[in-house]
């Protein structure tokens, strides 16, 4: 049996994180009383007129710039029409044919065999990424067998991130898409959280025989975490291997993912192949962007992007914060992936370690360990941990004084994660953890218990 | 060169126009050769012009909201509202078929 290759290639929707939409002065807010957020461009009124947010420009080359893609100096407005009801127009403004940034790239870790001692490197390419409107959201109530429509979400400003179909697996999905998240949250372009809808993936998969040209790929939408990312993209392969190698075929259809069920399912609403008539938008200039040495000298500031500006006030990207990380207090690279991969935790570390003597490779072993998996079992964030980075460094610091045992350490960090306000000294006076330092003092206790057992 | 059948069809699906009759399938058959003159002119090595605003600048709003708050005026124009919701069909409603519908491109 010839082995098969799967190719798996995303469509990413991230939701610009601004006050306003991309083309309209309403607000962009989740969980609002539905269409209080809607002008009447959103609405598509007759003689509204699209006016484009510069916040979401800088957003997108800030995103393109970290995904080392090319900014285009010129970008352009599309048209793309197709009928949904949460979609006013009957059109969709998008970036068809030159979208802000193209050809960049991502790299990402993957741990090998589940083993986070070893983690492998691998890199994706990004084809571009496009500026473009959301839609509004249906609300189906099949009862009645009618759809709910809220504008709210309509006109909200996206950037669409295609990676091409470099990987082969819903791990490597998921990792990717993990990367993605951490690099928009810290650039602030897009909170990315996928659960209120800011960050959405639509997976293309297809498999084939290496050799042989890539098999038929249908799409999966639908995916609400990235845990259900990876499983929606292993089902969806095993699902066409195994119709392949029953002699079936595979539609170029879309398919919704059935989170319950853990399967794909065809999609209804989408017959064949769409044709979206792109256009250009009539009413919209190209978009000009600029850099240090194209600067024009008489523009109104406020109507210039400059891309260099905008480079050189780049934060550190999560993978550079990872090997400062490693560089600065020695811990191995996989603790910086962990440190990172938890919201505020890699502050919480520094904080700890800032007020300790306690050395950070030690630190980071109190912290992965013991306050990571307190946190989990208690499904509590970095914020809302009960003990602070101040009393766990008072706590690690009577440790590295030896004025407790390791296991006595332990025991306090139990009474302290109550949270009933005590320090971790009037924890040890009160369960008498004290080390014994005194010579005299050990002997005699050592003598009394050898004199017990001689009595026996 | 006439438009197909298909081609109108095709159109009607996808812009839900209504040719009607002869006459608006003419109408398109001469807006089709006025457009077609265009090819008249040698454009090697021109680049298209997509739009005459290509020379203006495109203005850049500021992120403010100045907008919003009239969900009231907004559903004025509702046929049909269910607590501040717009109502649609549960579905998109597709044309049917040539073949299903009494049209005058059947005859064509």
């Amino acid at each position: 049996l010839a082995p098969w290759v799967p190719v798996v290639g995303l469509e990413i929707h991230a939701q610009i994180s601004s006050n306003s939409k991309l083309f309209s002065g309403s607000q962009v807010q989740f969980a609002a009383p539905p269409n209080s957020l809607v002008s009447f461009f959103d609405a598509s009124l007759p003689g509204t007129l699209p006016v484009l947010n510069r916040r979401c420009v800088e957003a997108a080359v800030m995103t393109g710039l970290a995904l080392n893609c090319s900014i285009n100096k010129k970008s352009l407005f599309d048209r793309k029409h197709y009928f949904y009801a949460d979609l006013p127009a009957g059109y969709q403004i998008t970036q068809q044919r030159v979208p802000i940034a193209v050809n960049g790239s991502l790299s990402y870790s993957l741990c090998i065999d589940n083993k986070m001692s070893q983690m492998v490197t691998k890199t994706v390419r990004i084809k571009q990424i496009q500026l473009e409107q959301d839609s509004g959201k249906s609300l189906h109530d099949d009862t009645r067998s009618q759809t709910l429509v809220d504008l709210n979400r309509a006109g909200v400003g996206l950037m669409e991130v295609v990676m091409e179909p470099d990987m082969c697996c819903g791990e490597e999905a998921a990792a990717a898409v993990r990367e993605l998240q951490l690099i928009l949250q810290t650039l602030g372009s897009s909170q990315a959280v996928m659960a209120e809808g800011q960050l959405r993936v639509d997976a293309n998969v297809s498999v084939h025989h290496p050799g042989e040209p890539y098999g038929v790929r249908t799409e999966v939408k639908n995916i609400n975490s990235i845990r259900f990312l990876a499983k929606a993209i292993d089902y969806e392969i095993q699902r066409q291997i195994e119709e392949l190698e029953n002699g079936g075929t595979i539609l170029n259809e879309t398919r919704a993912f059935d989170s319950k069920l853990g399967c794909t399912v065809p999609m209804r609403d989408k017959e064949g192949k769409q044709d979206y008539r792109f256009m250009p938008e009539p009413n919209l200039p190209p978009l000009i962007l600029y850099d240090a040495k194209s600067l024009p000298a008489n523009m109104n500031h406020q109507q210039v992007i400059n891309i260099d500006w905008i480079h050189e006030r780049l934060p550190d990207l999560p993978s550079v914060k990872r090997k400062k990380l490693v560089e600065q207090y020695g811990i191995l690279p996989e603790h910086s992936f962990t440190l990172l991969n938890e919201d505020g935790l890699g502050e919480f570390f520094e904080s700890v370690v800032k007020q300790t003597q306690m050395k950070p490779k030690k630190v980071i072993g109190w912290i992965l360990k013991d306050l990571l998996s307190y946190l989990k079992q208690h499904s509590l964030t970095v914020k809302e941990s009960p003990v602070s980075s101040f009393l766990l460094a008072d706590l690690l610091n009577l440790l590295e004084k030896k004025e407790i045992s390791s296991t006595a350490a332990k025991q306090v960090l139990a009474e302290l994660w109550k949270g009933e306000g005590k320090t971790p000294l009037e924890i040890v006076k009160e369960q008498k953890l004290e080390l014994l330092q005194d010579q005299k003092e050990l002997e005699q206790i050592c003598q009394a218990v050898i004199d017990g057992h001689e009595n026996e | 060169q006439r438009v197909s059948v298909e081609v109108l069809e095709h159109l009607e699906h996808l812009a839900l126009v209504d040719f009607r009759d002869a006459e608006g399938v003419e109408r398109l058959q001469k807006a089709i050769q006025f457009a077609d003159q265009l090819h008249e002119v040698n454009t090697d090595g021109v680049e298209p012009m997509d739009s005459v605003l290509e020379d203006r600048c495109l203005y850049l709003r500021e992120d403010d909201v100045t907008e919003g708050n009239c969900t009231k005026e907004l559903l004025e124009n509702a046929r049909e509202k269910v607590e501040e919701y717009f109502v649609a069909p549960p579905g998109n409603i597709p044309l049917p078929k040539l073949e299903e519908r009494e049209t005058f491109l059947q005859g064509s």
